[in-house]
């Protein structure tokens, strides 16, 4: 099936210099154009053909509004992933600080002014986020002098640091003691709530996925696919108290049952 | 005293105990110097005629550096090469072992065809030695980070240089430097050769000589002097390493201040 439209065009308006000098060479505009089309533009000299033509090219940066071609926006900052493992896979040659850094030092657009603000701003960015998950007066140690919940908590600090619009998560807490995932539980929920990027968690650990998730996917194997797809809509922030609350048992008993079920079925089939 | 300064005393009185039994077994059982010299006769020797042992030594220690220099940079090069690319693998290796197979003495004759004896082959023989063991290590390095790291790297958008640059070269070093501890010694054995072999000046020649004029003293002090060399390049490098690899020694560390 085709895309409804290949280009569009949502309140769009290009301006040249700035202040009194100021010219608009397209005052607000919204225009779709489908797949196969034949558009002609036309107008007197001046009057932002061109600039249209420029816009849909990415040659030109829209003032406001936005314009997308394909689905996908022009002169859109690149999508922002961030990720964890079990294994934290800290640097061990970097201390915390550097560590959590270093997808400043690589990702875009934070990259181009990491020389300038790897001192200042940056290092007030990181110092903030690991206070934010205890580790304060930490920044200093390596890796290898903290325990495996610091340095899952530090691997945490380094999937976020650069504001990721995702966050993907393959079972990060699975090799630490039930109380220190428990407290992970609560940091990162903290670290959600204040900054909603779109999270994927992959997890064995139901009470885990019902504490954290505001959705739950259960998958079945041969051939993998998502058999439950479940709500977790408990008031947030979540406590462990609450996780003692019926509703929430009761989630974590269905899925459970779920999974089980899952299990058996293949043999039978 | 600290566990370490205990360690240190303990490992020297051992070394001086070992050549203490060395020179008095030869002065009880009369060995005469003409078999074996005694240590205190090499060191004599080499003090006692250091004007004329010196240009050799300078000459050894030259050739030396310079080949142990290039065999790194060419080592580094190629462990690059081998490990950036499957083909680069399965080319180089095969080649690499097959060229480490050939005696380096073999090569001495050729190398004075082509280049004259001097300088050039005693360097290119050391440089020949090391190039083996550093591409070796460097490729293992490599090879060995962490695929979630790389994963971590990837979505972050880093190119290959980049994670080369942040990832593999650092996890690397501790590979590299244990692959040049062992580089500086095997060149002192190549630039030796060489002389040995072809060339009028170097500790290699100079023991050649002296051998054939039954100057057994002056042989040992050679050696001596050759030990000296590749325990002060061993001792660089490992300071050097402590600096540079520290995080991949701990476990050392440790194991030195635990009792303290």
């Amino acid at each position: 099936m085709s895309a409804p439209e290949v280009i569009r065009l949502s309140d769009v308006r290009v301006t040249f210099g700035a202040g009194s000098q100021a010219t608009t060479a397209l005052a607000r505009t919204s225009l779709t154009i489908a797949p196969g089309e034949f558009v002609a533009l036309v107008g007197p000299s001046g009057c932002g053909k061109s600039t249209i033509l420029k816009l849909v090219a990415g040659l030109l940066e829209a003032s406001e509004g936005h314009v997308f071609v394909g689905a996908r926006e022009i002169g859109a900052e690149p999508l922002r992933i961030g990720m964890a493992f079990q294994n934290p896979t800290l640097l061990p040659w970097l201390n915390i600080r550097e560590n959590v850094m270093l997808p400043l030092k690589i990702s875009p657009p934070f990259r181009q002014h990491f020389a300038a603000k790897r001192r200042g701003e940056y290092r007030e960015r990181v110092e903030a986020l690991i206070a934010s998950v205890g580790l304060a007066g930490f920044a200093d140690k390596y890796p290898w002098q903290l325990s495996g919940g610091m340095q899952q908590r530090a691997s945490l600090c380094r999937a976020l640091i650069h504001d990721p619009t995702i966050l993907l998560l393959d079972e990060p807490f699975g090799a630490l003691d039930a109380f220190t995932r428990e407290e992970l539980w609560d940091s990162l929920q903290a670290l959600w709530m204040a900054r909603t990027p779109t999270v994927l968690l992959v997890t064995h650990d139901l009470k885990e996925a019902a504490y954290l998730a505001s959705r739950i996917l259960v998958m079945q194997a041969r051939p993998g696919r998502v058999i439950v797809d479940a709500p977790a809509p408990f008031a947030r922030p979540r406590t462990m108290e609450s996780s003692f609350a019926p509703d929430f048992v009761e989630l974590t008993r269905r899925l459970r049952a779920a999974i089980v079920a899952a299990r058996a079925a293949p043999a039978a089939a | 005293m600290s566990a370490l300064a205990r360690r240190r005393l303990l490992s020297w009185g051992f070394i001086l105990a070992l050549f203490g039994v060395w020179e008095f077994g030869c002065l009880w059982w009369r060995v005469s110097d003409l078999v074996l010299p005694r240590p205190s006769q090499a060191i004599a020797t080499i003090f006692l005629r250091a004007a004329a042992i010196a240009p050799h030594a300078g000459q050894t220690l030259y050739t030396t550096l310079a080949g142990f220099a290039l065999g790194v940079i060419l080592g580094f090069a190629l462990g690059l090469l081998i490990s950036a690319s499957p083909l680069a693998y399965d080319v180089g290796y095969p080649l690499l072992i097959g060229f480490s197979t050939v005696p380096k003495v073999a090569l001495v004759p050729i190398l004075v065809l082509w280049l004259g004896a001097g300088s050039w082959p005693a360097i290119l023989t050391a440089m020949s030695m090391c190039v083996f063991p550093i591409v070796v290590n460097v490729a293992t390095g490599i090879a060995g980070t962490e695929p979630e790291l790389r994963d971590v790297m990837k979505t972050l958008r880093a190119t290959r240089l980049e994670i080369l640059w942040n990832v593999a070269l650092p996890r690397t070093m501790p590979y590299f430097f244990a692959s040049l501890k062992v580089a500086a010694s095997l060149a002192f054995v190549g630039s030796v050769i060489s002389e040995t072999v072809a060339s009028n000046r170097g500790i290699g020649n100079l023991m050649i000589i002296a051998s054939s004029s039954y100057d057994t003293p002056l042989v040992f002090a050679g050696l001596f002097i050759l030990a000296a060399f590749g325990v002060g390049l061993y001792a660089i490098f490992a300071a050097l390493e402590a600096r540079v690899t520290f995080w991949a020694q701990r476990g050392a560390d440790q194991g030195g201040s635990r009792s303290t």
